[in-house]
C-alpha cells in the first residue's frame, strides 16, 4: 500500500482516493488483457469476452471460467466453480450497504461494482463521505480499466499461438498473483494447500473441471476451532 | 465457451452481488458462514494453479508449465510488478518448450 499512498498529495477532494484507484486500475489492466487473450483462444470470441468483463465483472471468476473451458471441462463445473469464488462479493456486499445508502435502484446499481478492489478502497477509508465517493471513483478505474484491458486482449488474442509463447502460465500466474495477498492467515494458508492437494488428487477419476469444484469444499475447515493458542514467548 | 455460460455465470454473478448488497444488507451473514466464504478464494485458486500447472485432462504431468509457476512464484514473492510476473512466467515456459 506504500506505493499507493505516493499519490495522496495529488488532487484536492478526492485526496489519496483518485491515485491509489488509478494504480488499481493498472494493475487490473494487465489481468484483464491476458483474460481476454486467454478467454479468446478458449473458443471465445470478442463479443463473449466482452460480455464476460461487462456483465460478469468479478475477475478471478472469469479466468476460472476460461480455465475450466480452456482444459476441456463441463459448462456446469466452469460456472459453478466461477460461482464459488464469486461468493465472496455477496460478503462485500453486506461489508459495503451501510456507507452506500440510497433507493434501491441505486443499492442494486452499486452491488454490481461490489468486488475486491472497490471493498477495499471503500473500507480503508475515514469518514461515510469519503468512503462513498471512493467506492464510485475506484468502480469507474476498475471497470473502465477491466473493459478496455479485455477488449485489447481479445483482439490481439487470436493472433497469438498460446502454447508457442507459454501464454497458457499466464493462467497459473495470475493465479498466483491473486491468491499471494490472501494466505496472510494460518487458515487460509491450510485452505490453500489443502485445495491444492484435493484438486490434484481427484483428478484422475473426477470429470474434467470437478476436482476445482470440490476443492472449495476445504473452505469448512473454518469452522474447525482455532488451536490453543501456546504459552511461549 | 458458449453463451449459456456467458449468460449463466454474467446473472450468477450480479445475484450474489444483489444478495450480500440488497438482500442481506442491514442484517449480518453468520459468522460461520462468512468464515467459510471468506476461506473458498484461497482453496479454489490454490486448486486453479495445480490444474493449469500440472494437468493434462485426467493425467498429472510435470512439463515447462511448472518452470513458469517457479518464475511466478518467485516473482510475487519478490514483490516483481504484476504485469512483468505474468510476461516472465510465460517468457520462461516458452523458452523451456523451445529448447526441450
Amino acid at each position: 500500500m506504500d506505493a499507493l499512498n505516493e499519490h495522496a498529495h495529488e488532487g484536492v477532494n478526492y485526496d489519496g482516493i483518485v491515485g491509489p484507484a488509478v494504480a488499481l486500475g493498472f494493475a487490473v489492466f494487465i489481468f484483464a488483457i491476458s483474460f481476454g487473450v486467454l478467454c479468446v483462444n478458449a473458443g471465445g470470441s470478442v463479443p463473449k469476452a466482452m460480455a464476460m468483463s461487462l456483465l460478469v465483472f468479478t475477475g478471478a471468476s472469469q479466468f476460472s471460467a476460461v480455465s475450466v473451458i480452456a482444459a476441456g471441462g463441463t459448462a456446469a463445473s466452469a460456472v459453478i466453480g466461477a460461482l464459488l469464488l464469486g461468493s465472496r462479493n455477496a460478503i462485500y456486499g453486506v461489508a459495503v450497504a451501510p456507507w452506500l445508502p440510497g433507493s434501491v435502484k441505486y443499492r442494486v446499481a452499486a452491488a454490481q461494482f461490489t468486488i475486491d478492489e472497490t471493498t477495499g478502497m471503500t473500507l480503508v477509508q475515514n469518514s461515510p463521505e469519503r468512503k462513498r465517493r471512493a467506492f464510485w471513483v475506484t468502480a469507474a478505474s476498475i471497470y473502465g480499466f477491466w473493459n478496455v484491458g479485455t477488449l485489447i486482449g481479445a483482439l490481439v488474442g487470436n493472433s497469438f499461438d498460446t502454447q508457442k509463447y507459454g501464454l497458457d502460465v499466464a493462467f497459473p500466474a495470475a493465479f498466483v498473483a491473486m491468491v499471494a495477498p490472501l494466505l496472510s492467515t494460518r487458515k487460509a494458508q491450510l485452505a490453500g494447500i489443502g485445495g491444492a492437494v484435493v484438486c490434484l488428487a481427484t483428478t484422475p477419476f473426477l470429470p474434467i473441471g470437478a476436482p476445482i469444484v470440490i476443492s472449495a469444499v476445504v473452505a469448512l475447515i473454518a469452522l474447525v476451532p482455532a488451536q490453543r493458542k501456546s504459552r511461549r514467548s | 465457451m458458449s453463451w449459456t455460460v456467458v449468460l449463466v455465470l454474467a446473472f450468477g454473478a450480479f445475484a450474489l452481488k444483489v444478495f450480500g448488497f440488497v438482500i442481506i444488507g442491514d442484517r449480518k451473514f453468520p459468522p460461520q458462514v462468512e468464515a467459510v466464504i471468506a476461506l473458498i478464494p484461497a482453496a479454489l485458486l490454490c486448486a486453479l494453479i495445480m490444474k493449469d500447472t500440472f494437468t493434462v485432462g485426467h493425467d498429472l504431468q510435470i512439463d515447462a508449465r511448472a518452470v513458469g509457476l517457479v518464475v511466478a512464484v518467485f516473482g510475487v514473492w519478490r514483490k516483481v510488478p504484476i504485469w512483468l510476473v505474468i510476461v516472465l512466467a510465460c517468457v520462461a515456459t516458452g523458452i523451456t518448450r523451445a529448447i526441450s
